[in-house]
């Protein structure tokens, strides 16, 4: 701590429970690593429980190079047939010259075991769901069903051609209209589109479908109101549909204030952008009277709801008096985040903003299902096609598991763990809302500040007890964020795990900072230099090699 | 429920510490007006039994490649996916991590990407690529912002042998702001660019010009013509390509002056997956890279000096930059990506020029064999890679509906998008299709255009 001030903290209102705090046992440090300090405090015990405290990490891992550096001239991994069976004609007779191409890509040359070797070994290095707590505040970071993965490889979803005629692709429209049912029914909006890709896709309609509808009614408007706690994808969305973006504070209690809002709007506000359950994971209790005061005002009431996965079965979005909103497949509906992606965002509106969804739009008539796109008020096409099939065969093959009592349990646990953590925490971790939050909780590192130890350094840190940090820095409005989501699917036990390791790390903050500072130590690669990376960008191979 | 652990010991243990009476005490935030009464109306729960049950009903009501001749492309194409690219993406360790966000425990999707990155950019012939956007139609769209956002200016032009929907996208997209007017650019009769027409629009208030190459009629042409007259004008060559297998074969765009090339990466390894999720590859030139959207990874080192990679220039993304961002781009297309770039590794070096010469063969193959047909003869004559419209002597939507009988998809009738081709066919021949199915479609058309 090096002599500096440690800030006094309220001792623990509710006792830890047998064995959270007690016999942790430390993981095995990284063989042969650099001053790896031990993880825990006290020595392995002879008889660990049967559930470790932490899942701890042995480091066993592999080094791989490149695939530019791994190919030899004269390797392959590809299977193609020897001849065609079609008579094989030269190029060059029948193509311009200038049309050929004259140098092949530089393509790698490996055997396909050193394929599977490559990618295996770059797999190990990552950090995933399946292997431990991915408490990623506003990801919702739930188990992933294979069950899913399964179904939506199923010949009869995976093979379908976007242009095979709509009678021969009766079982998939029939599925995409069945989610929208579904959709419908969990969020009580009254109409759905299932084309957008992501979320910032979906924000990205649901405006311009907002915006059609006010150009329709001759009322044009200019400006989005969005609170200050919002993510980044909705100011960046709202800009691309052309509006200019006004941010509103947060209230004291982290609330959307209804005065604030009323002081705000005008007539030329086509929309405010709400988060509900917002990014602090509070229930914006005040949604009904913020959505009266701007419909008064001809505004509309867009919700993001990426935060869906605390209300299934609780509360419909569509009435709280919300006119379009958008779900997150990937986040409430277990479609796996993939690295990155792919998602499915679907949008969901009021009866009056039908008309000016995308198209093209699953209908029913009595020669079956089939697609329309002559909607003459549509907004037009988002997307080539018709949306992220697999992940709408992912989400639904989802619900159809759980049905309405598993959804609402899952909004239930997701709710309890939040806030099971936050009650084990806020001894250790300013808590920086004190308002009963949902979902998510979100804690700050002002107590560690003092001591050296920033939010960056507890992230780092959690890494070498074994899992994945929470979302930091996020939202924008709490200095120092960590926005902790553990999700229905993790047990108790699981929760106990990152409490334990939690509260380790704000005793390291306090007695030994440069263990925080350094870490990540267990890691396979330790912290980086990201600075470095952006100041003279290597990109590619052909960069890196000069 | 196996999704959820909690055994009712569980949920007492945890309410005591919380200090919650029961779990409804945890929605007290929730005003009581707000609260659903009743259940949610969804069909009941089931058992994997009985889901595997519904949704394989559901799959087998669908008409697949298994058992049909398809010969369907325009802009989604079937090629042989090798097994081992899916057994390596659906490993839990790629499946199931978010967004390399945090750098030290993702490093095995960043070093993908970067392999990814570096592939495509030897694919397409240009210095840089982001890590994904959602498809080809959506990296159009961020190409002609990308565009705008250098040259600041606002027309754009696009070429109308360019897919008919990512001109709808791109129209309805960058269309939201009035000055981004799109000047529409005919097609030869040889079904390339007009390139006469071309030099007429390019204004001095012109960003961009879309061209697609192949085009949606399949048709290959040289590009520098269009890129000397686009540059000329002070603009950008965004070149949309429909299929990166056909780089095994014709020249990189990159090489003949495009300036960003967003390519779709579904043929690639990803399935059709009726219309997606696919894959925006999205390159241009390093002089650029400030303007792109997207995620970018780069190399770093770790403070022991390990070579190590990272998400970097992310100054341009909403996180950061919000409004002022250069997308809103944030889940992209990851697994599908490293699909993509399985795949790629898988066909290598070779593999990806014999590839293409095989759809090639077989597209020749299959073109000199229909246009053979009394009546029948080829709508352009231009070359082509996989695909081609034929024009029949009947509309094309009827010999599609009596080719069904058959067990054929025979193609895509363009009459959908071009009053003016009512009959003609887009066909599109991949590896996929035996010689003995081409024959078949063959003697099928025959008989129906006879009878
Ligand atoms: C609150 C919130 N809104 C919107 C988004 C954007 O969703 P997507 O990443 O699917 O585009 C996110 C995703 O992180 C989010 O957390």
């Amino acid at each position: 701590m090096m002599g500096q001030p440690v800030p006094q903290r309220v001792s623990p209102t509710t006792q830890p429970h047998r064995g959270v705090e007690g016999e942790a046992p430390a993981a095995l440090p990284l063989e042969g690593a650099t001053r790896a300090p031990p993880i825990a405090e006290k020595p392995v015990t002879k008889h660990p429980p049967e559930v470790p405290m932490t899942p701890g990490s042995t480091g066993l891992v592999l080094e791989e190079p490149l695939l530019c550096e791994l190919s030899r001239p004269g390797r392959q991994s590809c299977s193609l047939p020897h001849a065609n069976d079609v008579p094989t004609r030269a190029p060059e007779a029948t193509l311009p010259a200038a049309l050929l191409r004259q140098t092949p890509a530089a393509l790698p040359e490996i055997s396909e075991a050193d394929l599977v070797r490559h990618f295996t070994r770059l797999s190990s290095w990552n950090y995933c769901k399946d292997a431990g707590f991915f408490p990623l505040g506003s990801c919702t970071m739930k188990h992933n069903p294979r069950t899913n993965e399964a179904v939506a490889a199923l010949p009869g979803f995976a093979y379908l051609h976007p242009y095979q005629d709509s009678g021969t692709a009766q079982g998939a429209l029939a599925l995409i209209a069945a989610l929208e049912e579904a959709l419908k029914a969990i969020s009580g909006m009254e109409a759905i589109s299932t084309c957008p890709a992501a979320g910032s896709h979906g924000e990205l309609t649901g405006l311009m479908v907002i915006r059609a509808y006010l150009q329709d009614r001759g009322d044009p408007r200019s400006r989005v109101l969005i609170p200050d706690s919002a993510h980044g994808t909705n100011p960046a969305s709202a800009a691309i549909c052309g509006y200019r973006v006004t941010q509103i504070p947060s209230g004291p209690d982290g609330l959307l204030e209804p005065s604030t809002v009323a002081n705000a709007m005008s007539d030329d506000v086509a929309a405010i952008m709400v988060t509900n359950p917002n990014t602090l994971g509070i229930f914006e209790r005040n949604i009904r009277e913020i959505c009266d005061i701007v419909h008064a005002r001809g505004g509309l009431v867009y919700c993001d709801g990426a935060n869906l996965n605390a209300l299934m079965g609780i509360a419909q979005i569509g009435e709280m008096g919300v006119d379009v909103m958008h779900f997150n497949l990937h986040k409430t509906f277990t479609t796996p985040h993939g690295g990155g992606g792919p998602g499915a965002g679907p949008i969901g509106v009021r009866q009056p903003l039908a008309p000016y969804l995308p198209i093209p739009r699953v209908v029913k008539t009595a020669a079956g299902y089939g697609w329309d796109a002559s909607a003459p008020k549509s907004i037009g096409r988002i997307k080539a096609f018709y949306g992220n099939f697999g992940m709408l065969v992912r989400a639904y093959t989802y619900i159809r598991e759980m049905g309405a009592p598993g959804l609402r349990h899952a909004s239930e646990y997701a709710v309890l763990n939040a806030n099971y953590i936050r009650a084990q925490l806020t001894a250790s971790y300013h808590l920086p809302y004190a308002t009963p939050a949902l979902h998510e909780c979100v804690l700050t590192d002002k107590w560690q500040q003092p001591g050296g130890v920033k939010t960056l350094d507890i992230a780092k840190r959690l890494m070498d007890y074994g899992f994945h940090p929470p979302t930091i820095y996020f939202p924008l409005l709490v200095a120092g964020a960590m926005m902790i989501e553990p999700t229905e699917t993790e047990s108790k036990e699981s929760c106990d795990q990152f409490i334990a390791a939690m509260r380790a790390i704000a005793k390291e903050a306090q007695h030994t900072p440069a263990t925080l500072t350094e870490a990540p130590h267990h890691t396979f690669r330790r912290r980086l230099d990201e600075v470095m990376a952006a100041r003279s960008p290597i990109l590619t191979w052909h960069q890196l090699k000069g | 429920m196996r999704y959820l652990p909690h055994t009712p010991d569980d949920i007492d243990a945890m309410l005591r510490t919380i200090g919650a009476a029961s779990i409804d005490a945890l929605f007290q935030s929730i005003p009581d007006a707000l609260r659903l009464k009743g259940p949610l109306a969804l069909p009941p729960a089931c058992s994997e039994p009985e889901l595997w049950r519904a949704l394989q009903g559901l799959a087998e009501q669908n008409a697949t490649p298994q058992r049909w001749a398809s010969f369907l492309g325009g802009g989604s194409y079937r090629h042989f996916i090798p097994a081992v690219v899916w057994q390596l993406v659906s490993r839990g360790e790629f499946l199931t991590p978010y967004t390399p966000y945090q750098p030290e425990l993702s490093q095995g999707t960043l070093q993908a990407i970067f392999e990814y990155q570096s592939m495509m950019c030897e694919l397409f012939g240009l210095d840089i690529a982001n890590a994904s956007t959602y498809d080809l139609s959506t990296g159009i769209v961020e190409a002609v912002f990308m565009a705008q956002r250098i040259t600041r200016r606002s027309e754009y032009c696009v070429m109308q042998n360019v897919h008919p929907e990512i001109r709808a996208v791109t129209r309805t997209i960058v269309g939201l702001n009035p000055a981004a007017q799109a000047t529409l650019v005919p097609y030869t009769r040889a079904g390339t660019v007009d390139l006469a027409a071309l030099q007429c629009v390019l204004r001095p208030t012109c960003s961009a010009c879309v061209v697609q190459y192949p085009s949606f009629f399949g048709t290959i042409e040289d590009l520098r013509p269009i890129a000397d007259a686009v540059h000329a004008a002070g603009a950008l060559l965004i070149v949309a390509v429909p299929d990166p297998i056909a780089m095994g074969l014709i020249e990189a765009p990159g090489t003949m002056g495009a300036d960003i090339v967003v390519a779709e990466g579904q043929a690639l390894g990803n399935p059709t997956s009726y219309g997606g999720p696919y894959v925006g590859i999205f390159a241009t030139r390093t002089a650029y890279v400030r303007q792109m959207p997207g995620r970018l990874t780069g190399v770093t080192s770790d403070v022991l000096g390990r070579r190590s990679f990272v998400l970097t220039l992310t100054t341009r993304e909403q996180h950061i930059r919000r409004e002022r961002a250069t997308s809103n781009l944030c889940t992209n297309q990851q697994l599908c990506a490293l699909a993509t770039t399985i795949y790629t590794a898988w066909l290598g070096k070779e593999g990806f020029r014999r590839l293409a010469r095989i759809n090639w063969e077989k597209a020749e193959y299959a073109r000199e064999e229909l246009t053979r047909l009394a009546g029948v003869r080829a709508t352009f004559s231009a070359p082509t890679f996989h695909e081609c419209v034929i024009t029949l002597p009947c509309p094309a939507a009827s010999l599609l509906a009596a080719l069904q009988e058959d067990r054929i998809f025979g193609g895509i009738a363009l009459s959908r998008w071009y009053d003016d081709l009512p009959n003609a066919l887009l066909v599109c021949v991949t590896e996929e299709n035996t010689r003995e199915e081409i024959d078949r479609f063959v003697a099928a058309v025959e008989r129906h255009i006879r009878g």
